[in-house]
Protein backbone atom coordinates (compact mmCIF):
# COMPACT_ATOMS: atom_id res chain seq x y z
CA UNK A 1 0.00 0.00 0.00
CA UNK A 2 1.45 3.51 -1.01
CA UNK A 3 1.64 6.32 2.24
CA UNK A 4 -1.18 8.30 0.47
CA UNK A 5 -3.51 5.04 0.07
CA UNK A 6 -2.59 4.26 3.97
CA UNK A 7 -2.99 7.68 5.28
CA UNK A 8 -6.53 7.88 3.29
CA UNK A 9 -7.38 4.33 4.91
CA UNK A 10 -6.51 5.81 8.70
CA UNK A 11 -8.74 8.39 7.97
CA UNK A 12 -11.85 6.32 6.97
CA UNK A 13 -11.18 3.93 9.64
CA UNK A 14 -10.97 6.79 11.91
CA UNK A 15 -14.19 8.38 10.17
CA UNK A 16 -15.92 5.65 10.19
CA UNK A 17 -15.59 4.46 14.01
CA UNK A 18 -16.78 7.60 15.47
CA UNK A 19 -20.17 6.29 14.99
CA UNK A 20 -21.66 9.06 16.48
CA UNK A 21 -19.89 11.92 14.47
CA UNK A 22 -20.89 9.93 11.07
CA UNK A 23 -24.58 9.69 12.32
CA UNK A 24 -24.95 13.32 12.61
CA UNK A 25 -23.28 14.51 9.29
CA UNK A 26 -25.36 11.92 7.47
CA UNK A 27 -28.88 12.09 9.29
CA UNK A 28 -28.13 16.23 9.41
CA UNK A 29 -28.78 17.00 5.79
CA UNK A 30 -31.65 14.72 5.53
CA UNK A 31 -33.31 16.31 8.77
CA UNK A 32 -32.83 19.54 7.53
CA UNK A 33 -34.17 19.25 4.02
CA UNK A 34 -37.16 17.55 5.71
CA UNK A 35 -37.33 20.25 8.11
CA UNK A 36 -37.41 23.16 5.64
CA UNK A 37 -39.05 21.36 2.96
CA UNK A 38 -42.40 20.46 4.47
CA UNK A 39 -41.84 21.47 8.12
CA UNK A 40 -41.07 25.55 7.86
CA UNK A 41 -43.16 26.74 5.28
CA UNK A 42 -43.54 30.15 3.92
CA UNK A 43 -46.56 29.46 2.10
CA UNK A 44 -49.73 30.68 3.66
CA UNK A 45 -53.27 28.53 3.87
CA UNK A 46 -56.23 28.82 5.89
CA UNK A 47 -56.70 33.07 6.12
CA UNK A 48 -59.76 33.33 7.94
CA UNK A 49 -62.07 35.74 6.29
CA UNK A 50 -65.22 38.08 7.35
CA UNK A 51 -66.96 40.11 4.95
CA UNK A 52 -68.91 43.67 6.05
CA UNK A 53 -71.49 44.55 3.60
CA UNK A 54 -73.20 47.24 3.12
CA UNK A 55 -75.97 46.65 0.38
CA UNK A 56 -75.95 43.46 -0.90
CA UNK A 57 -75.49 43.19 -4.58
CA UNK A 58 -74.42 40.16 -7.07
CA UNK A 59 -71.41 41.85 -7.51
CA UNK A 60 -70.32 41.19 -3.37
CA UNK A 61 -72.09 37.59 -3.47
CA UNK A 62 -70.04 36.62 -6.33
CA UNK A 63 -66.59 38.04 -4.37
CA UNK A 64 -68.06 35.69 -1.23
CA UNK A 65 -68.50 32.79 -3.54
CA UNK A 66 -65.29 33.19 -4.43
CA UNK A 67 -63.53 33.26 -1.14
CA UNK A 68 -65.76 30.24 0.03
CA UNK A 69 -64.52 28.26 -2.76
CA UNK A 70 -60.99 28.99 -2.88
CA UNK A 71 -59.08 26.27 -0.62
CA UNK A 72 -56.44 29.13 0.66
CA UNK A 73 -59.24 30.81 2.23
CA UNK A 74 -61.80 29.54 5.50
CA UNK A 75 -65.07 32.22 5.29
CA UNK A 76 -65.96 32.97 8.57
CA UNK A 77 -69.42 34.82 7.42
CA UNK A 78 -70.63 38.25 7.08
CA UNK A 79 -70.27 40.78 10.63
CA UNK A 80 -71.53 44.11 11.41
CA UNK A 81 -68.53 46.76 10.82
CA UNK A 82 -68.32 47.65 14.61
CA UNK A 83 -67.36 44.22 15.50
CA UNK A 84 -64.51 43.61 12.82
CA UNK A 85 -61.78 44.87 15.24
CA UNK A 86 -62.82 42.78 17.91
CA UNK A 87 -63.12 39.63 15.66
CA UNK A 88 -59.39 40.37 14.24
CA UNK A 89 -58.48 41.01 17.86
CA UNK A 90 -59.95 37.64 19.58
CA UNK A 91 -58.17 35.76 16.49
CA UNK A 92 -61.56 34.85 15.18
CA UNK A 93 -60.38 36.22 11.92
CA UNK A 94 -56.85 37.17 9.92
CA UNK A 95 -58.68 39.56 7.70
CA UNK A 96 -61.58 41.60 6.64
CA UNK A 97 -63.09 42.77 3.78
CA UNK A 98 -65.31 45.52 3.66
CA UNK A 99 -67.62 46.20 0.86
CA UNK A 100 -69.18 49.63 0.40
CA UNK A 101 -71.69 51.02 -2.21
CA UNK A 102 -71.06 54.72 -3.34
CA UNK A 103 -73.48 55.71 -6.30
CA UNK A 104 -74.16 52.10 -7.61
CA UNK A 105 -69.97 51.87 -7.57
CA UNK A 106 -68.44 48.86 -5.53
CA UNK A 107 -65.41 49.68 -3.20
CA UNK A 108 -63.70 47.64 -1.16
CA UNK A 109 -61.33 47.84 1.67
CA UNK A 110 -58.93 45.36 3.57
CA UNK A 111 -58.70 45.00 7.42
CA UNK A 112 -55.71 43.12 8.25
CA UNK A 113 -53.92 41.94 11.43
CA UNK A 114 -50.34 42.65 11.00
CA UNK A 115 -48.94 40.89 13.77
CA UNK A 116 -47.34 38.54 12.31
CA UNK A 117 -45.96 40.97 9.20
CA UNK A 118 -45.38 38.29 6.67
CA UNK A 119 -48.45 36.53 6.75
CA UNK A 120 -51.02 40.07 6.57
CA UNK A 121 -48.72 40.82 3.06
CA UNK A 122 -49.00 37.28 1.87
CA UNK A 123 -52.60 37.18 2.98
CA UNK A 124 -53.46 40.87 1.42
CA UNK A 125 -52.04 39.39 -2.14
CA UNK A 126 -54.10 36.38 -1.94
CA UNK A 127 -57.45 38.55 -1.22
CA UNK A 128 -56.29 41.50 -3.65
CA UNK A 129 -55.87 39.12 -6.22
CA UNK A 130 -59.30 37.09 -5.67
CA UNK A 131 -61.06 40.53 -5.50
CA UNK A 132 -59.74 41.84 -8.66
CA UNK A 133 -60.49 38.49 -10.55
CA UNK A 134 -64.31 38.68 -9.70
CA UNK A 135 -64.25 42.33 -9.96
CA UNK A 136 -63.23 42.02 -13.80
CA UNK A 137 -60.24 43.86 -13.37
CA UNK A 138 -58.24 40.69 -13.64
CA UNK A 139 -54.43 40.76 -12.42
CA UNK A 140 -52.62 37.92 -14.30
CA UNK A 141 -49.69 37.09 -12.28
CA UNK A 142 -47.66 34.35 -14.06
CA UNK A 143 -44.98 32.15 -10.96
CA UNK A 144 -41.80 31.53 -13.15
CA UNK A 145 -40.25 28.13 -12.66
CA UNK A 146 -42.10 27.76 -9.36
CA UNK A 147 -45.64 27.76 -10.34
CA UNK A 148 -47.15 26.50 -6.76
CA UNK A 149 -44.78 28.75 -5.01
CA UNK A 150 -43.37 25.60 -2.82
CA UNK A 151 -40.75 26.82 -0.30
CA UNK A 152 -39.00 23.73 -0.82
CA UNK A 153 -37.74 25.57 -4.01
CA UNK A 154 -36.29 28.26 -2.27
CA UNK A 155 -35.41 26.31 0.92
CA UNK A 156 -33.20 23.64 -0.89
CA UNK A 157 -30.27 25.48 -2.53
CA UNK A 158 -29.72 27.51 0.67
CA UNK A 159 -29.65 24.24 2.69
CA UNK A 160 -27.06 22.92 0.60
CA UNK A 161 -25.02 26.08 0.91
CA UNK A 162 -25.07 25.44 4.58
CA UNK A 163 -24.38 21.39 4.81
CA UNK A 164 -21.13 22.05 2.43
CA UNK A 165 -19.68 24.43 4.31
CA UNK A 166 -20.66 22.65 7.91
CA UNK A 167 -19.47 19.48 6.73
CA UNK A 168 -15.76 20.29 4.79
CA UNK A 169 -14.98 23.16 6.69
CA UNK A 170 -15.87 22.16 10.07
CA UNK A 171 -14.66 18.95 9.85
CA UNK A 172 -11.66 19.36 8.04
CA UNK A 173 -10.75 21.90 10.45
CA UNK A 174 -12.03 20.23 13.49
CA UNK A 175 -9.46 16.49 12.15
CA UNK A 176 -6.36 18.46 11.03
CA UNK A 177 -6.10 20.80 14.46
CA UNK A 178 -7.28 17.30 16.63
CA UNK A 179 -3.92 15.57 15.15
CA UNK A 180 -2.43 18.98 16.22
CA UNK A 181 -3.81 18.46 19.85
CA UNK A 182 -2.91 14.63 20.11
CA UNK A 183 0.49 15.14 18.67
CA UNK A 184 0.01 12.60 16.00
CA UNK A 185 0.45 15.52 13.13
CA UNK A 186 4.08 15.94 14.85
CA UNK A 187 4.70 12.62 14.26
CA UNK A 188 3.31 12.84 10.15
CA UNK A 189 5.45 16.43 10.25
CA UNK A 190 8.79 14.25 11.29
CA UNK A 191 7.93 11.03 9.01
CA UNK A 192 9.27 11.05 5.35
CA UNK A 193 5.37 12.06 3.98
CA UNK A 194 5.56 15.20 2.49
CA UNK A 195 3.28 17.54 3.86
CA UNK A 196 1.48 17.89 -0.11
CA UNK A 197 0.50 14.38 0.88
CA UNK A 198 -0.57 14.84 4.50
CA UNK A 199 -2.73 17.37 3.36
CA UNK A 200 -4.07 15.35 0.59
CA UNK A 201 -4.73 12.53 2.76
CA UNK A 202 -6.87 14.80 5.15
CA UNK A 203 -9.10 16.30 1.85
CA UNK A 204 -10.03 13.25 0.23
CA UNK A 205 -11.75 11.35 2.39
CA UNK A 206 -14.03 13.93 3.22
CA UNK A 207 -14.54 15.20 -0.64
CA UNK A 208 -15.56 11.47 -0.58
CA UNK A 209 -17.84 12.18 2.27
CA UNK A 210 -19.71 15.07 0.90
CA UNK A 211 -20.62 13.58 -2.53
CA UNK A 212 -22.36 10.35 -0.53
CA UNK A 213 -23.72 13.83 1.10
CA UNK A 214 -24.08 15.71 -2.44
CA UNK A 215 -26.08 11.91 -3.64
CA UNK A 216 -28.23 11.58 -1.05
CA UNK A 217 -29.44 15.43 -1.04
CA UNK A 218 -29.88 16.03 -4.41
CA UNK A 219 -31.78 12.04 -4.00
CA UNK A 220 -34.51 14.00 -1.45
CA UNK A 221 -34.17 17.19 -3.20
CA UNK A 222 -35.76 15.48 -6.99
CA UNK A 223 -38.16 12.54 -5.05
CA UNK A 224 -39.55 13.48 -2.24
CA UNK A 225 -39.20 17.33 -2.23
CA UNK A 226 -40.39 17.05 -5.36
CA UNK A 227 -37.85 19.38 -7.49
CA UNK A 228 -38.11 19.46 -11.11
CA UNK A 229 -35.68 16.76 -12.76
CA UNK A 230 -33.47 17.52 -15.80
CA UNK A 231 -30.13 17.13 -17.29
CA UNK A 232 -29.21 20.37 -15.70
CA UNK A 233 -28.27 18.14 -12.64
CA UNK A 234 -25.09 17.40 -14.24
CA UNK A 235 -24.20 21.46 -13.58
CA UNK A 236 -25.65 20.95 -9.77
CA UNK A 237 -22.99 18.41 -9.75
CA UNK A 238 -20.38 20.23 -11.42
CA UNK A 239 -20.96 23.60 -9.35
CA UNK A 240 -20.98 21.84 -5.73
CA UNK A 241 -18.46 20.04 -6.68
CA UNK A 242 -16.17 23.39 -7.01
CA UNK A 243 -18.03 24.32 -4.02
CA UNK A 244 -17.27 21.37 -2.00
CA UNK A 245 -13.13 21.84 -2.86
CA UNK A 246 -13.75 25.45 -1.61
CA UNK A 247 -15.00 24.82 1.79
CA UNK A 248 -12.10 21.86 2.18
CA UNK A 249 -9.60 24.92 1.57
CA UNK A 250 -11.28 26.83 4.06
CA UNK A 251 -11.18 24.34 6.45
CA UNK A 252 -7.24 23.93 5.56
CA UNK A 253 -6.91 27.69 6.04
CA UNK A 254 -8.52 27.74 9.53
CA UNK A 255 -6.56 24.50 10.95
CA UNK A 256 -3.52 26.56 9.90
CA UNK A 257 -5.27 29.44 12.60
CA UNK A 258 -6.58 27.26 15.07
CA UNK A 259 -5.13 25.59 17.67
CA UNK A 260 -7.46 23.74 19.37
CA UNK A 261 -10.67 21.70 18.37
CA UNK A 262 -12.43 24.41 20.26
CA UNK A 263 -11.17 27.20 18.66
CA UNK A 264 -11.46 25.43 14.98
CA UNK A 265 -15.34 24.86 15.95
CA UNK A 266 -15.90 28.54 16.81
CA UNK A 267 -13.92 30.11 14.19
CA UNK A 268 -15.65 27.66 11.36
CA UNK A 269 -19.24 28.34 13.71
CA UNK A 270 -18.80 31.92 13.97
CA UNK A 271 -16.86 32.47 10.79
CA UNK A 272 -19.46 30.37 8.33
CA UNK A 273 -22.31 29.59 9.74
CA UNK A 274 -23.64 32.77 10.64
CA UNK A 275 -23.02 34.67 7.74
CA UNK A 276 -23.67 32.17 5.59
CA UNK A 277 -27.33 32.16 7.32
CA UNK A 278 -27.83 35.84 7.42
CA UNK A 279 -25.99 37.19 4.45
CA UNK A 280 -26.10 34.31 1.46
CA UNK A 281 -29.79 35.14 0.58
CA UNK A 282 -30.70 31.37 1.75
CA UNK A 283 -33.28 33.15 4.36
CA UNK A 284 -33.17 37.11 3.54
CA UNK A 285 -33.00 37.92 -0.39
CA UNK A 286 -29.83 39.72 -0.65
CA UNK A 287 -31.20 42.08 -3.16
CA UNK A 288 -32.92 44.24 0.41
CA UNK A 289 -30.07 44.45 2.34
CA UNK A 290 -28.64 48.18 2.69
CA UNK A 291 -25.96 48.53 0.28
CA UNK A 292 -23.06 47.60 2.51
CA UNK A 293 -24.18 44.38 3.98
CA UNK A 294 -24.60 43.42 -0.17
CA UNK A 295 -21.21 44.32 -0.43
CA UNK A 296 -20.14 42.65 2.22
CA UNK A 297 -22.21 39.31 1.02
CA UNK A 298 -19.92 39.43 -2.03
CA UNK A 299 -17.57 37.65 0.22
CA UNK A 300 -19.25 34.89 1.46
CA UNK A 301 -19.15 32.06 -0.78
CA UNK A 302 -22.55 30.55 0.02
CA UNK A 303 -23.89 33.51 -1.15
CA UNK A 304 -22.61 32.15 -4.88
CA UNK A 305 -23.45 29.47 -4.57
CA UNK A 306 -26.80 29.61 -3.80
CA UNK A 307 -27.39 31.85 -6.24
CA UNK A 308 -25.95 29.48 -8.79
CA UNK A 309 -28.17 26.61 -7.62
CA UNK A 310 -31.32 28.63 -7.55
CA UNK A 311 -30.59 29.26 -11.52
CA UNK A 312 -29.61 25.91 -12.19
CA UNK A 313 -31.84 24.06 -9.89
CA UNK A 314 -35.10 25.68 -9.77
CA UNK A 315 -35.04 27.90 -13.08
CA UNK A 316 -32.62 24.60 -14.27
CA UNK A 317 -30.84 27.17 -17.26
CA UNK A 318 -28.16 26.56 -18.91
CA UNK A 319 -24.33 26.54 -17.35
CA UNK A 320 -24.09 29.96 -19.15
CA UNK A 321 -26.13 31.71 -16.63
CA UNK A 322 -23.92 30.92 -13.96
CA UNK A 323 -20.79 32.16 -15.23
CA UNK A 324 -20.04 34.89 -12.62
CA UNK A 325 -20.88 33.02 -9.88
CA UNK A 326 -18.28 29.88 -11.17
CA UNK A 327 -15.69 32.91 -11.88
CA UNK A 328 -16.19 34.22 -8.14
CA UNK A 329 -16.00 30.72 -6.64
CA UNK A 330 -12.94 29.48 -8.52
CA UNK A 331 -11.34 32.52 -7.62
CA UNK A 332 -12.43 32.53 -3.65
CA UNK A 333 -10.96 28.57 -4.38
CA UNK A 334 -7.34 29.40 -5.66
CA UNK A 335 -6.79 32.54 -3.50
CA UNK A 336 -7.76 30.25 -0.15
CA UNK A 337 -5.88 27.45 -0.85
CA UNK A 338 -2.69 29.31 -1.74
CA UNK A 339 -3.21 31.40 1.33
CA UNK A 340 -3.77 27.98 3.21
CA UNK A 341 -1.22 26.08 1.80
CA UNK A 342 1.64 29.16 2.47
CA UNK A 343 0.52 29.67 6.25
CA UNK A 344 0.89 25.52 6.26
CA UNK A 345 4.02 25.59 5.14
CA UNK A 346 4.97 29.01 7.13
CA UNK A 347 5.73 27.08 10.46
CA UNK A 348 8.79 26.03 9.78
CA UNK B 1 36.86 4.03 21.53
CA UNK B 2 36.08 5.50 18.22
CA UNK B 3 32.56 4.78 16.87
CA UNK B 4 30.60 6.49 13.95
CA UNK B 5 29.27 10.35 14.66
CA UNK B 6 25.69 10.18 13.87
CA UNK B 7 25.11 13.68 15.18
CA UNK B 8 27.08 16.67 14.92
CA UNK B 9 26.46 19.90 15.12
CA UNK B 10 27.92 23.48 15.03
CA UNK B 11 26.96 26.97 16.58
CA UNK B 12 23.28 25.42 15.76
CA UNK B 13 21.12 28.74 16.48
CA UNK B 14 17.58 29.47 16.43
CA UNK B 15 15.68 33.08 16.54
CA UNK B 16 12.11 33.91 16.65
CA UNK B 17 12.51 38.19 16.02
CA UNK B 18 15.05 39.39 18.71
CA UNK B 19 14.50 36.13 20.85
CA UNK B 20 17.23 33.99 20.78
CA UNK B 21 15.60 29.98 21.20
CA UNK B 22 18.99 28.40 20.81
CA UNK B 23 21.96 29.76 20.91
CA UNK B 24 25.32 28.44 18.94
CA UNK B 25 24.64 24.77 20.14
CA UNK B 26 27.56 22.44 19.39
CA UNK B 27 27.57 18.73 20.10
CA UNK B 28 28.25 15.60 18.80
CA UNK B 29 26.82 12.20 19.42
CA UNK B 30 27.77 8.52 18.57
CA UNK B 31 26.41 5.69 17.23
CA UNK B 32 24.40 3.49 19.68
CA UNK B 33 25.48 6.09 22.04
CA UNK B 34 21.70 6.96 24.98
CA UNK B 35 22.26 11.04 25.06
CA UNK B 36 20.54 12.91 27.45
CA UNK B 37 19.53 16.15 26.95
CA UNK B 38 18.19 18.20 29.80
CA UNK B 39 17.07 21.63 30.93
CA UNK B 40 14.07 23.48 32.29
CA UNK B 41 11.20 24.64 30.64
CA UNK B 42 12.36 27.10 27.80
CA UNK B 43 15.57 26.14 27.74
CA UNK B 44 14.80 25.50 24.09
CA UNK B 45 15.26 22.01 24.10
CA UNK B 46 12.00 21.39 22.28
CA UNK B 47 13.67 23.86 19.55
CA UNK B 48 17.10 22.08 19.48
CA UNK B 49 15.10 19.03 18.72
CA UNK B 50 13.06 20.35 15.80
CA UNK B 51 15.83 21.78 14.10
CA UNK B 52 17.25 18.13 14.49
CA UNK B 53 14.87 16.48 13.59
CA UNK B 54 14.40 18.29 10.17
CA UNK B 55 10.97 20.08 11.44
CA UNK B 56 12.40 23.30 11.67
CA UNK B 57 15.25 25.71 9.67
CA UNK B 58 18.25 27.00 11.60
CA UNK B 59 18.93 30.36 11.82
CA UNK B 60 22.54 30.10 11.55
CA UNK B 61 24.61 27.18 12.19
CA UNK B 62 25.49 23.62 10.55
CA UNK B 63 25.26 20.25 11.41
CA UNK B 64 24.60 16.77 10.25
CA UNK B 65 22.14 13.91 11.52
CA UNK B 66 22.51 10.34 10.04
CA UNK B 67 25.13 11.77 7.82
CA UNK B 68 22.51 14.10 5.89
CA UNK B 69 22.68 17.81 5.98
CA UNK B 70 20.09 19.94 8.38
CA UNK B 71 19.94 22.57 6.12
CA UNK B 72 20.01 20.53 2.40
CA UNK B 73 18.82 17.29 2.91
CA UNK B 74 16.24 17.56 6.00
CA UNK B 75 13.60 14.94 4.15
CA UNK B 76 16.77 12.62 3.83
CA UNK B 77 17.26 13.34 7.68
CA UNK B 78 13.47 12.64 8.22
CA UNK B 79 13.78 8.96 6.11
CA UNK B 80 16.42 7.73 9.20
CA UNK B 81 15.50 9.20 11.95
CA UNK B 82 12.35 7.99 14.58
CA UNK B 83 10.08 10.46 16.74
CA UNK B 84 8.55 10.05 20.13
CA UNK B 85 6.92 12.55 21.79
CA UNK B 86 5.43 12.97 24.73
CA UNK B 87 1.90 12.31 24.34
CA UNK B 88 2.21 8.94 23.01
CA UNK B 89 0.37 10.24 20.02
CA UNK B 90 -1.19 7.25 18.43
CA UNK B 91 -4.34 7.04 16.27
CA UNK B 92 -6.75 6.20 19.50
CA UNK B 93 -9.15 5.00 17.04
CA UNK B 94 -7.04 2.21 15.26
CA UNK B 95 -5.98 -0.61 16.35
CA UNK B 96 -2.20 -1.88 17.83
CA UNK B 97 -1.98 -3.45 14.78
CA UNK B 98 -3.17 -0.63 12.21
CA UNK B 99 -1.31 2.07 14.17
CA UNK B 100 2.29 0.05 13.72
CA UNK B 101 1.21 -1.08 10.14
CA UNK B 102 0.43 2.67 9.38
CA UNK B 103 3.65 4.23 10.40
CA UNK B 104 5.97 1.30 8.97
CA UNK B 105 4.28 1.98 5.21
CA UNK B 106 5.25 6.00 5.73
CA UNK B 107 8.81 4.83 6.34
CA UNK B 108 8.78 2.63 3.46
CA UNK B 109 8.67 -0.49 4.78
CA UNK B 110 7.85 -3.41 2.88
CA UNK B 111 4.43 -5.63 3.74
CA UNK B 112 6.36 -8.59 4.25
CA UNK B 113 9.24 -6.73 6.39
CA UNK B 114 6.10 -5.22 8.13
CA UNK B 115 4.99 -8.26 9.09
CA UNK B 116 7.91 -10.08 10.29
CA UNK B 117 8.93 -6.91 12.70
CA UNK B 118 5.49 -6.27 14.15
CA UNK B 119 5.26 -10.27 15.02
CA UNK B 120 8.73 -9.99 16.25
CA UNK B 121 7.86 -6.94 18.45
CA UNK B 122 4.40 -8.03 19.52
CA UNK B 123 6.51 -11.48 20.88
CA UNK B 124 8.77 -9.05 22.59
CA UNK B 125 6.39 -6.38 24.19
CA UNK B 126 3.79 -9.81 25.36
CA UNK B 127 1.16 -7.86 23.52
CA UNK B 128 0.29 -10.46 21.08
CA UNK B 129 -3.44 -10.12 22.34
CA UNK B 130 -3.95 -7.07 21.88
CA UNK B 131 -3.15 -6.61 17.94
CA UNK B 132 -6.54 -5.86 17.46
CA UNK B 133 -7.72 -3.84 20.42
CA UNK B 134 -8.23 -0.34 19.47
CA UNK B 135 -5.21 2.12 21.26
CA UNK B 136 -8.01 3.98 23.26
CA UNK B 137 -8.52 1.15 25.14
CA UNK B 138 -5.20 -0.45 26.66
CA UNK B 139 -3.22 1.03 29.80
CA UNK B 140 -0.80 4.00 29.41
CA UNK B 141 1.85 2.04 30.09
CA UNK B 142 1.42 -0.58 26.93
CA UNK B 143 0.07 2.99 24.85
CA UNK B 144 4.08 4.43 25.37
CA UNK B 145 5.97 1.10 24.85
CA UNK B 146 3.67 0.84 21.65
CA UNK B 147 5.31 4.66 20.49
CA UNK B 148 8.30 3.59 21.21
CA UNK B 149 8.19 0.58 18.59
CA UNK B 150 6.17 2.84 16.05
CA UNK B 151 9.05 5.45 16.44
CA UNK B 152 11.40 2.35 15.85
CA UNK B 153 9.84 -0.51 13.96
CA UNK B 154 11.83 0.93 10.70
CA UNK B 155 15.34 0.67 12.29
CA UNK B 156 16.45 4.41 12.49
CA UNK B 157 19.55 5.53 12.94
CA UNK B 158 18.49 7.66 15.88
CA UNK B 159 15.72 7.49 17.59
CA UNK B 160 14.24 11.17 19.09
CA UNK B 161 12.63 10.76 22.32
CA UNK B 162 10.52 13.64 23.79
CA UNK B 163 9.87 13.65 27.40
CA UNK B 164 9.30 9.74 26.83
CA UNK B 165 8.10 8.67 30.53
CA UNK B 166 6.24 12.03 31.45
CA UNK B 167 2.89 10.87 33.69
CA UNK B 168 4.11 6.66 34.00
CA UNK B 169 4.74 4.85 37.14
CA UNK B 170 8.23 4.22 38.22
CA UNK B 171 8.70 0.47 37.63
CA UNK B 172 6.67 1.45 34.19
CA UNK B 173 9.38 4.29 33.41
CA UNK B 174 12.25 1.12 34.17
CA UNK B 175 10.54 -0.80 31.99
CA UNK B 176 10.72 1.83 29.43
CA UNK B 177 14.19 2.05 29.92
CA UNK B 178 15.15 -1.56 29.14
CA UNK B 179 13.69 -1.47 25.98
CA UNK B 180 16.20 1.88 25.60
CA UNK B 181 18.86 -0.17 26.42
CA UNK B 182 17.82 -2.88 24.02
CA UNK B 183 17.56 -0.65 21.27
CA UNK B 184 20.57 1.22 21.94
CA UNK B 185 21.85 -2.25 21.88
CA UNK B 186 21.19 -2.88 18.74
CA UNK B 187 23.46 0.33 17.11
CA UNK B 188 20.41 2.34 17.68
CA UNK B 189 21.16 6.23 18.75
CA UNK B 190 18.91 7.66 21.30
CA UNK B 191 18.59 11.26 22.19
CA UNK B 192 16.04 11.63 24.98
CA UNK B 193 14.77 14.71 26.70
CA UNK B 194 13.84 14.14 30.52
CA UNK B 195 12.67 15.96 33.46
CA UNK B 196 13.24 13.25 35.80
CA UNK B 197 17.21 13.58 37.37
CA UNK B 198 17.26 10.21 38.33
CA UNK B 199 17.06 8.75 34.88
CA UNK B 200 19.65 10.88 33.25
CA UNK B 201 22.06 9.07 35.40
CA UNK B 202 21.18 5.86 32.93
CA UNK B 203 22.42 8.24 29.58
CA UNK B 204 25.81 7.22 28.76
CA UNK B 205 26.12 11.25 28.81
CA UNK B 206 24.23 14.20 29.19
CA UNK B 207 24.27 17.92 28.06
CA UNK B 208 22.57 20.54 30.11
CA UNK B 209 20.87 23.50 28.46
CA UNK B 210 20.13 26.99 30.24
CA UNK B 211 18.98 29.64 28.07
CA UNK B 212 19.61 28.53 25.23
CA UNK B 213 23.02 27.85 25.33
CA UNK B 214 24.78 23.86 26.77
CA UNK B 215 26.09 25.02 30.08
CA UNK B 216 27.30 21.58 30.54
CA UNK B 217 27.68 18.34 29.04
CA UNK B 218 29.51 15.22 29.82
CA UNK B 219 28.80 11.57 31.39
CA UNK B 220 26.75 11.50 34.39
CA UNK B 221 30.08 10.38 36.39
CA UNK B 222 32.17 13.53 34.83
CA UNK B 223 29.49 16.07 35.63
CA UNK B 224 29.36 14.84 39.43
CA UNK B 225 33.00 14.73 39.75
CA UNK B 226 33.37 18.41 37.82
CA UNK B 227 30.66 19.89 39.84
CA UNK B 228 31.54 18.19 43.28
CA UNK B 229 27.74 16.56 43.99
CA UNK B 230 26.20 13.57 44.85
CA UNK B 231 23.38 13.52 42.28
CA UNK B 232 22.54 14.63 38.88
CA UNK B 233 19.93 16.55 41.15
CA UNK B 234 22.90 18.69 42.47
CA UNK B 235 24.59 18.97 39.54
CA UNK B 236 21.65 20.31 37.92
CA UNK B 237 20.39 23.05 40.45
CA UNK B 238 24.46 24.39 40.22
CA UNK B 239 24.07 24.59 36.59
CA UNK B 240 20.69 26.12 36.30
CA UNK B 241 20.70 28.16 39.30
CA UNK B 242 21.89 31.55 37.01
CA UNK B 243 18.91 30.38 34.66
CA UNK B 244 16.80 33.29 33.36
CA UNK B 245 13.97 31.72 31.73
CA UNK B 246 12.32 28.69 32.40
CA UNK B 247 10.72 27.87 35.97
Amino acid sequence: MSIFQSLIRKEVLHLLRDFRTITVVLVMPVVLLLLFGFAISTEVNNIKVVAVVEQHTDETKQIIDRFRNNSYFTFEGIVPYHEVESILRKGRADAAIVFRTEDGKLSHQIIVDASNTNLALTSTTYLESVICSATGIPVVTNTLYNPQLKSAYNFVPGIMGMIFILICAMMTSVSIVSEKETGTMNLLLVSPVRPWTIIFGKLVPYFLLSCIILILVLVLSYTVLGLPFSFSVINVIWVTILYVILALALGLLISTIASTQVSALLVSGVMFMIPVVLLSGMIFPVENMPLALQWLSCIIPARWYISAMRVLMVQQLPIGYVLTEILVLSGMTLAVLVLAIKKFNAKK
Amino acid sequence: MAKEIVISVKDLTKKFGSFTAVDHLTLQVRRGEIFGFLGANGAGKTTAMRMLCGLSFPTSGSGTVAGYDILRQAEEIKRHIGYMSQKFSLYENLTVWENLNLFATIYGMSAKSIREKTDAAFKTLGMENMRNVPVKEIPLGWKQKLAFTAATLHSPDVVFLDEPTGGVDPSTRRKFWEMIYRASSEGMTVFVTTHYLDEAEYCNRISIMVDGRIKALDSPEGLKRQYLAGTMDEVFRIVAKDAKRGD
